[in-house]
Formats: structure tokens, C-alpha cells, sequence
């Protein structure tokens, strides 16, 4: 008997610890919206010798999963998953679609959106049910200073990119197990219009400042490079990360390592200091998710005092100073 | 080959050294909508200046045209990045504007600007966008502007060479380096990191407001089919916008560095020590001997 359900998919995408966590955290958003909308968390699977993650997200919330395991499968590749992706959903017609937003699965996911002809949310950092039982897809714009509500009434699926890091994985439980339906590949499958000639693991750069749980930015605002040294000390005491704008770059304050914004790193501290800097939209795109900012610069009106928690009107320079003198005399006390 | 045509897809954004956000109406403020040339575009246009340059030094004299279009669809003055592209170097500019059109997603933006390619440069070799705008952020009108020329695609390009009826790739995709191959026609993606933009003479840039080859298409001219037009046909709609920085209680000191620094931990050490892991409490109980 066919089940009625609304199926919402969650693509797996494995291909190193970081996709495959973002897929975790799907399945877990997944099943937190199921219930409203009388859903069933489905997988979707492609590659070859998959057999390990098809498990794995069974453990994690998968109700049931779709599998096409093939050698012709084993890398990779947004031209063949994009046709395999539509085909399925052409016959099994889910009522949503999510797919972690990284860098394949926003190349991937636009391609898959545009042959279904419908809509798609890019980066995703909220999903809902509404009284109508649509996906209320929350949406970045301007560097995240902006969120916008985007739903799509009338076309399925409902889909959306999901942005990593933003929904807690369900924990692995062995008890839980998926229902597995196996797909052939397809005897038409298209050939694949892009070569890979050549694929080589990048390990990450370290991920200290992107993980840290306190970060010291300091922009122009700090004057010199001697005076921009002291954030140093100061994130010694917080055991914290320091991070940079460009001009502090140019001006070979800090390493390029150290840059924070659009063409550097992303940081979502649970306490962020800003001093002396203006908040042009490509530095505060890359500080919006930090929990709580203390922003210190002279000009009352910059951008990045208006989107502190704390907003000190003062000198950077000196409050940088103030700052680890009082964390010393503290530190000490106790 | 001996005539290459390549297209470069470019939006106006809005200039943002502020947020054009009014908390008030909670909208955003149109009247400050100044505009430039989105970044991660204008890199699509210098990786294609470059391509260009290369491909001119390695051709026996004369033997190869390689021309660049470049298309923009917005409001009438976005013309003006058509013409900063002109003054950077591109051969002729095409301006996609109409209410017609207003109000489109990816989806139906790409579903234009495919038609325009279509229709004005129906033999194109290469196209580039940018890999995501600045101020929508989507990164999905290259996508699917390449599904609907049915081209082959390849997103974040970093480097990239023609050769013979192809063309060779180097993209980071997920912590993996790819290097990758793709028959033309084509459409890649252009980051902001690698091909940095040259400067835009003074000069040049008065003469493409001066002469410059830019023509504008109307929703008609490309025979936008009614189904099509924009507002409507978008699959998705937007039912809110706001901004969660507006939203911040924004407490404001002022002074001495060291009065307000003493009232920073007064009022949020906890929050400090807690980030930190530190307890940064003064502790009273230092009983006297
Ligand atoms: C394509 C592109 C990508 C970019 N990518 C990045 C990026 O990734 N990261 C990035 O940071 N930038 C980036 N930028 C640059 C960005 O636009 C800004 O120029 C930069 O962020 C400004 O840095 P700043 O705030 O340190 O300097 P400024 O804008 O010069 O601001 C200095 C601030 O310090 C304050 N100040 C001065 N003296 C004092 C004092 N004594 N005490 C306290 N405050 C003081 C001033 O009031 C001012 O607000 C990019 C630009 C482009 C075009």
C-alpha cells in the first residue's frame, strides 16, 4: 500500500565530516517540522559504497531512504546527481526538499530547483511550518543584516539550501532504523559534460578563529600595528582568537590568516570585540551570527556600533589597555 | 574558432557602506538605493578581460575576434554598471529592463537573461556570473542560467584556460581542489578572490557614458512569453523582512576608558568570564587576617 505521507527529503551529502554533519542536522530539522505537515524524513543517497552513510542516517532520524549505489557514482558530480535527483522526485513527488548549503549543495541545489521548475531559498537559517502548512524558509540577505520570510505557496517542492551549524543533529541511535528502497541507475543516464581531471583533499586551513568562543576583531580604528599587537594579549586573557579587517592586512598588522569578513572567515563567537572598526558590509557579513559584540570607536554613528549589544564611545587604543589592566587585577583576585 | 564570444551577466547591487534599513517601517530605504557593480560580477568580468588577453597573445595576429558582451537586467539605471563595463574593457553592453520583470526570483531571472543570450548572442562560447551577489546572496541565477542554455556549468572558478573547443578549469569545492574540463559552450562562476578587478579609468568611464555600445531590451524584444513575467510567475514570495540587528538592545557607554571599562564588567561579567571560561568575579571574601 502506498504510503500517503508528505515526503521531505534530505540530500546526502557525505563527501567529508563536515557535509555529512550538515546532513545530520537536516534530518534532525526535518523531523522537528514532520508532524505538522503528517511528513516522513526521507534520505536521498547517491554514490557508490554508500552502504555506511544509508546506516548512519537511519541512526539519525532517516524514516526512510532512497539509494542509487553504483561505480559509475563514485565521485562526485552535480551533472549526474542533478539528473538523478530530478528523476526521483519527478516520480516520488516530495513536498519539500533540503539540501545543506555548501559549496556543492548550492551549486547543486539551483540546478535541481530550475528542472523542477520551482522555487529554491539560498542559505537557509530558519525553517517553519505556518498555519497553512508551508515552509517559511528564513533567509540571509546584506551580509545578514537583513532576514527575510520566504515561502513558496503554489509549486513543489518546497525547497530550500540550509546553512551548516544551524540545527542540532538528533543522536545517533542504533534502535532506529530507516527503510531502505534501492534505486537502479538508470539505463539512460546521460553522460557527464564535466571531466574531473583532478581532485585533491584540502585539509581546512585550522579552524581556530571560526570556532572560538571569544573573538578580538580590531580594524584601521587601532592606529598602529604596536598599539594592534595589545589584542593579542588581550585574547590571551579570554582565551580568545584575534581577527582582522582588511586595511589592518594591507597594512601587515596581522596575517591574511586573520581576516574577517566576505573574502576571509566566518566567526560566530558568543562574544565578539570590534575595535575601531566602521562595519562596511563585508566585514559585518562574516560577525552577524556572534552572540553578543562589544563594539568600541570613536565615531558614536559607525555601523558596527549600531549593531553592538554594547556600544562604547571611546578610544580603542586606550580601552584595549583599560581593558587588560582590569582583566590582570581580576584575574588575580581569584 | 576563429570567432569567440563570450558574455558576462552582471547585477547592480546596492552601494552599502550603511544598511539601508529603516527600523521605523521596518522597510528598506529605496531612496538610498545607490548602485555599483556587485563584486563578485565585476570579478566575472575581469576573469573574462583576462581570457581575452590570452588568448589574443597565443592567436596568430588578426586570425581571432574574441568579443565580450555583457548583460544586466534591472531597473533603467543599471545601465550604469553596463557602462563601468564598457570603461574596463567589454565590447558592447546589453540592458534587460521592464516592469515586467521586476520582482523575478532566480528562477525567472535566469529564464530571462537566457532568453536575452539566446536572442542577442545566440552562438556564445562562454558565459560568466558571479558566484553569489552581494546583496541577495543566493548564488543560484549561474545555476540556473546554465540549465536553461542546457550548458554544462562549473561554480567558484578560480582559474581557467581555452583551449581548442574547451576549456580547463581550477575550482575549490568543499575542501577539494578540482581540477576540471568541460566541453563549449559553457557557464562558470566567478568568486571574488582571485581575479581582483583593474581599476576603472577616469577617462574611460566618461567615454562609454559618451559613445559605448549598450542597447536595452524591452520584456517584448526578447518575446518574454506572459507567464513569464516576473512578479507573478516567481515561484517563491517573500512574506517578511526584518532585521535581527535592529533588535539589539544596544546599550551605550561613554568616557574614560577606565570608568568605562570598570562599568563593562559591573554590568556583564558574568557574560564575559562565562565566553571566556574565566571567572572574573572579584572575590569579597578575602577575609582579613
Ligand atoms: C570585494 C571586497 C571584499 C572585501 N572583503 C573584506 C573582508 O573580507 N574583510 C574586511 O574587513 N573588509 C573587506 N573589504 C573592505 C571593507 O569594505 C572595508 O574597507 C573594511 O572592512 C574597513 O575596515 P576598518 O573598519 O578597519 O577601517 P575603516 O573603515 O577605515 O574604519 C576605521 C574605524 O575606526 C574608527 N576609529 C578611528 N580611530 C579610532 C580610535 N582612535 N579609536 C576608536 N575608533 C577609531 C573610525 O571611526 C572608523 O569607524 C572588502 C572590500 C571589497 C570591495
Amino acid at each position: 500500500m502506498a504510503d500517503k505521507r508528505n515526503e521531505i527529503w534530505v540530500f546526502g551529502d557525505y563527501r567529508n565530516y563536515f557535509q555529512n554533519r550538515v546532513t545530520l542536522q537536516l534530518l534532525a530539522r526535518a523531523n522537528a517540522i514532520a508532524p505538522a505537515i503528517d511528513g516522513l524524513v526521507c534520505a536521498v543517497v547517491l554514490g557508490h559504497d554508500v552502504g555506511e552513510y544509508v546506516w548512519e542516517y537511519g541512526a539519525h532520524g532517516a524514516d526512510r531512504i532512497y539509494v542509487t549505489d553504483h561505480p559509475d557514482l563514485k565521485t562526485y558530480s552535480g551533472d549526474l546527481y542533478t539528473h538523478l535527483m530530478v528523476k526521483l522526485a519527478e516520480e516520488k513527488r516530495p513536498e519539500i526538499i533540503l539540501i545543506g548549503a555548501t559549496d556543492f549543495g548550492r551549486e547543486f541545489g539551483p540546478r535541481v530547483a530550475k528542472r523542477l521548475e520551482t522555487g529554491l531559498t539560498a542559505d537557509c537559517v530558519g525553517l517553519e511550518i505556518n498555519r497553512d502548512g508551508l515552509l517559511v524558509q528564513t533567509a540571509p540577505g546584506f551580509g545578514g543584516n537583513l532576514l527575510a520570510e520566504i515561502v513558496t505557496p503554489k509549486a513543489r517542492p518546497q525547497m530550500a539550501t540550509v546553512r551548516p551549524g544551524i540545527f542540532q543533529e538528533i543522536p545517533h541511535d542504533d534502535d532506529r532504523k530507516a527503510e531502505v528502497i534501492e534505486i537502479p541507475l538508470p539505463p539512460d543516464i546521460p553522460r557527464d559534460r564535466v571531466r574531473l581531471l583532478r581532485c585533491e583533499y584540502r585539509p581546512g586551513r585550522d579552524q581556530c578563529l571560526e570556532d572560538a568562543r571569544v573573538v578580538i576583531c580590531g580594524g584601521r580604528g587601532m592606529g598602529s600595528k604596536s598599539k594592534f599587537k595589545k589584542l593579542f594579549e588581550l585574547a590571551r586573557l579570554l582565551n580568545g582568537e584575534v581577527g582582522a579587517t582588511r586595511p589592518v592586512i594591507y597594512s601587515r598588522w596581522a596575517d591574511h590568516e586573520a581576516l574577517v569578513g566576505q573574502a576571509g572567515r566566518q566567526v560566530k563567537p558568543r562574544l565578539l570585540f570590534s575595535f575601531g572598526i566602521s562595519g562596511a558590509i563585508q566585514h559585518t557579513a562574516a560577525v552577524t551570527d556572534a552572540e553578543f559584540i562589544i563594539a568600541v570607536n570613536k565615531n558614536p554613528h559607525a555601523t558596527m556600533m549600531k549593531m553592538a549589544d554594547v556600544a562604547i564611545a571611546a578610544d580603542a587604543n586606550q580601552v584595549c589597555t583599560a581593558l587588560i589592566k582590569e582583566l590582570k587585577r581580576r584575574l588575580k583576585s581569584s | 574558432m576563429d570567432k569567440i564570444e563570450l558574455i558576462v551577466c552582471i547585477k547592480q547591487v546596492p552601494l552599502v557602506s550603511e544598511l539601508p534599513w529603516d527600523p521605523k517601517t521596518k522597510t528598506l530605504r529605496r531612496e538610498m538605493a545607490e548602485g555599483m557593480m556587485d563584486p563578485a560580477a565585476k570579478h566575472a568580468l575581469e576573469a573574462a578581460l583576462q581570457i581575452r588577453k590570452v588568448m589574443e597573445e597565443k592567436a596568430v595576429a588578426g586570425k581571432k575576434k574574441i568579443r565580450i558582451t555583457v548583460i544586466t537586467m534591472g531597473p533603467p539605471m543599471s545601465e550604469e554598471v553596463l557602462r563601468e563595463a564598457l570603461a574596463m574593457g567589454a565590447d558592447s553592453g546589453v540592458l534587460l529592463t521592464d516592469p515586467r520583470m521586476a520582482g523575478a526570483d532566480t528562477l525567472i531571472t535566469s529564464k530571462i537573461l537566457g532568453a536575452a543570450i539566446k536572442k542577442v548572442r545566440p552562438d556564445f562560447d562562454l558565459v560568466f556570473c558571479g558566484s553569489a551577489a552581494s546583496d541577495s546572496e543566493t548564488g543560484q541565477v549561474g545555476p540556473q542560467l546554465a540549465e536553461e542554455l542546457d550548458v554544462p556549468a562549473a561554480a567558484y572558478v578560480e582559474r581557467l584556460d581555452i583551449e581548442n573547443g574547451h576549456i580547463r578549469i581550477q575550482r575549490l569545492c568543499d575542501n577539494f581542489l578540482e581540477t576540471l574540463e568541460m566541453d563549449l559552450p559553457a557557464l562558470v562562476t566567478i568568486p571574488p578572490r582571485t581575479f581582483f578587478p583593474r581599476h576603472v579609468p577616469l577617462g574611460g568611464l566618461q567615454q562609454s557614458f559618451e559613445g559605448g555600445d549598450v542597447r536595452t531590451l524591452l520584456a517584448a524584444d526578447i518575446a518574454l512569453s506572459p507567464d513569464l513575467y516576473a512578479a507573478k510567475a516567481s515561484p517563491t514570495k517573500i512574506v517578511n523582512v526584518f532585521s535581527p540587528t535592529a533588535e539589539k538592545e544596544n546599550i551605550r557607554l561613554r568616557g574614560a576608558a577606565k570608568k568605562v571599562v570598570e562599568e563593562l564588567f559591573r554590568r556583564f561579567e558574568d557574560r564575559i568570564g562565562g565566553a571566556a571560561g574565566k571567572d572574573l568575579k572579584i572575590s569579597d571574601l578575602k577575609i582579613p587576617e
